[in-house]
């Protein structure tokens, strides 16, 4: 009994002496990351999350601690995480989670507790209904009018859209006709194909049939190919759009000579060294680059890019709130909101950052660049 | 639709169907021998497109690492049989299977790779290290519990397909490849055009199921497939192996697999994870077939080939619901048709 008192003791006294020395500490801004770092959403979740593992615990001259937790893609451990960084760690801010889902569940949550939330994937926001919640990735409807105006730019009429049967392919299809309307564009087609389809002759048939003057794929990653060749081996001519979700050299090698000319829209930082010098994200987008490069090489991929803007974001707006008050407390973190949803014209590595009380995206045009297969490259479309 | 197009779907349900029916009658032979529900059939397809295709960029492939790396844990397997049966007797013969064979094929394929052999060689290749897959996966997986319960059986199927799932991913990543098409070959038919790539897929397929055929027909072997598909006990008191036969079973299957594995990998970008939809197609075909017969399999599975073609045209944000559905009207005119037997039942 008395071993077991000693112990109880001893531990009580490990606290009090760790308390004390966390106290000091206390004013540092303490920023809650909630990363898919495994399960399906890994591929992205790792890149999003190796920015804030090698950025230095610092943020605007303030000492600064990423508490980084993995929700293994499921949407009720994010949820789970969020609680855990709101109630155990006091964070002022969460950043992710980095899948949409995710992001849906959590934002209740941060609504609920009056802590801020930048959503890393793009998700829509209500301002009125959560004030609390940000979403920094650019949304689709900004990508797709971009193609849009490109298409309108070359005189095209009648667009045929062929797309993912899932979320992502209704996504870029809804974009599509909120855009094509306004611009006198007709979608004359609307097919559907699976990712792991063996064949979408069928599709591209009826496709063909509507005669289109341009074709629009809303897929992603090498699987977006599949109509495209489909399309040329049937003899379709017209120009062929692919979404933003395709830009990776993986694209052009299963694609091969067929997808050269394609166009397709993307953020900024994906072509930065092609961009004009006057541009203001060229040279925080190579800033980026050069000062992650070392820790981590791949960093040159459209997620840490979303990652290091919601972190430029951040750093923005806490002079502001610092300015109030101290971190870790609940003035703070309503003064961080705040002036995040004040943020203008903050230059991330994606766009040029607009928040206000009625956009908590804060994204518009200069936030998409096109780009075109050309020799086997994506170059900028000038 | 117009005449034109109706050719050009038929086409190209049938060339898919074609590939389905390989499938069906895989998985129908593994079902009917070893009475496993054969899921992880479709990762024999994606290795073989993936092998291939790493092949072509002259590298060495990682089902050459896994066929000696399987082969060895195998082998492994077998010595801890032996050893507790106290019997030394056909270490031999393993040795050669698990362990010589598979190191022989691994170095082949290391040395092969960087020289950039003739088409028919990298598919002979491709052929010879997805193949032993196969058998030794009926060795470690299947044979120490080969009279478990269908059920169990059917979970072990499950386990095996995620497991080779997770090596395809680590072996050839997330992204999909395509390999060059075998022929650039256009053939006028009439009206239409058929591309020499989807002919010599309907070739490829018929001679295969008519070796099968030939096979069951006449040969021991295929004689005694059939008998143990017909009853296990009375074929093991009539002196037929049934763990040789099931080993069979599962080579056959894991050839019709990597075959059409190298079939479709021109016509379409495969990823480690393609294999399980198509062979669900094919598994609808053995549904169709009422897990017994093998011409009706083979029917079905170009009936799902030709459905799917249609559908697509026709409403294609709807078309696996529609290939899916198949199998309702035909579950239930099977049961409304065919007497009920109790399969399950304890020895």
């Amino acid at each position: 009994m008395r071993h077991v008192s000693r112990l109880f003791a001893l531990a009580a006294s490990a606290m009090a002496v760790g308390l004390a020395l966390a106290a000091p500490a206390a004013a540092e801004v303490k920023i809650g990351v909630i990363a898919s770092t495994t399960g399906p959403g890994a591929s992205l979740g790792i890149p999003y999350r190796n920015v804030y593992t090698n950025l230095p615990p610092q943020i605007a001259g303030q000492p600064a601690k990423f508490v980084i937790l993995d929700d293994a893609s499921d949407p009720s451990t994010s949820v789970k995480n969020a609680r855990k960084l709101i109630d155990e760690e006091k964070v002022d801010i969460i950043l992710g989670p980095t899948f949409t889902p995710g992001c849906l569940a959590v934002s209740d949550v941060a609504v609920e507790a009056k802590v801020a939330m930048m959503c890393l994937a793009p998700i829509v926001v209500p301002p009125q209904k959560m004030p609390w919640v940000f979403s920094i990735p650019q949304s689709v409807p900004v990508m797709i009018a971009g193609i849009v105006e490109h298409m309108k730019a070359n005189n095209g009429k009648t667009i045929g859209y062929i797309g993912f049967a899932d979320g992502w392919g209704d996504l870029v299809l809804k974009a599509l006709e909120a855009t094509a309307g306004p611009a006198g564009i007709k979608i004359v087609a609307s097919e559907r194909y699976n990712r792991p389809d063996t064949s979408v002759s069928a599709q591209v048939l009826k496709l063909i049939a509507a005669k289109p003057d341009a074709v629009l794929v809303g897929g992603s990653g090498t699987p977006a190919t599949t109509p495209h060749i489909a399309l040329r081996e049937r003899g379709y001519a017209g120009m062929i759009y692919h979404t933003h979700g395709v830009i990776g050299a993986d694209f052009i090698r299963v694609g091969g000579k067929s997808v050269e000319g394609t166009v397709a829209p993307t953020g900024p930082l994906m072509v930065a060294e092609q961009l004009p010098d006057d541009n203001p994200i060229k040279k925080v987008a190579l800033d980026f680059f050069a000062k992650l490069s070392p820790a981590y090489p791949q960093v040159r991929n459209a997620f840490s890019g979303y990652s290091y803007d919601a972190f430029l974001l951040v750093q923005a707006a806490v002079g502001p709130a610092t300015a109030k008050t101290k971190p870790g407390s609940r003035q703070f973190r309503q003064a961080l909101r705040d002036a995040l949803e004040a943020s203008k014209e903050v230059v991330g590595t994606h766009a040029i950052y607009n928040m206000s009380a009625a956009d908590h995206n804060g994204v518009d045009k200069r936030a998409r660049v096109l780009v075109r297969v050309d020799g086997g490259q994506w170059k900028l479309l000038k | 639709m117009n005449f034109d197009i109706a050719l050009l779907l038929i086409q190209d349900g049938l060339t898919n169907g074609a590939i389905y029916a390989l499938l069906a009658l895989a998985i129908l032979l593994v079902f009917a021998v070893t009475r496993v529900l054969y899921v992880p059939q479709g990762e024999f397809v994606a290795f073989g497109a993936l092998t291939l295709a790493t092949l072509q960029q002259a590298k060495v492939p990682g089902t050459a690492y896994l066929v000696a790396g399987i082969g060895a844990v195998t082998m492994l397997l077998e010595i801890a049989a032996a050893l507790r049966a106290r019997r030394r007797q056909g270490l031999g013969v393993s040795g050669l299977l698990y362990v010589v064979i598979p190191t022989a094929l691994l170095g082949l394929a290391v040395w092969l790779a960087p020289r950039q052999p003739p088409l028919l060689v990298q598919v002979l290749l491709t052929l010879a290290l997805v193949v032993p897959l196969g058998p030794m996966t009926y060795r470690l997986a299947v044979q120490p519990i080969a009279n478990a319960s269908v059920l169990v059986l059917l979970f072990v199927a499950v386990a095996i397909h995620y497991v080779l799932m997770g090596l395809g991913l680590v072996f050839f990543g997330a992204e999909g490849w395509r390999t060059p098409s075998f022929t650039s070959l256009r053939v006028e038919l009439g009206p239409m055009t058929a591309s020499g790539q989807s002919i010599l897929v309907l070739a490829a397929s018929a001679i295969l199921i008519v070796l099968l055929w030939q096979f069951f027909g006449r040969t021991l072997w295929g004689k005694a497939l059939r008998a143990t598909a017909m009853n296990r006990t009375g074929a093991r008191l009539v002196g037929i192996p049934t763990e040789a036969s099931g080993r069979l079973a599962f080579t056959l299957a894991a050839l019709f697999g990597g075959f059409s594995g190298v079939l479709i990998a021109p016509f379409t970008t495969i990823y480690y994870d393609s294999g399980f939809l198509i062979s669900l197609k094919g598994f609808v075909g053995t549904v169709i077939g009422g897990m017994v017969s093998y011409p009706l399999a083979a029917l079905g599975a170009v009936l799902v080939g030709l459905l799917e073609a249609f559908a697509s045209f026709y409403a294609s944000a709807f078309k696996e619901v529609i290939v899916f559905s198949l199998l309702i009207p035909v579950l239930l005119w099977r049961s409304l048709a065919s007497r009920h037997v109790e399969e399950e039942h304890d020895e």
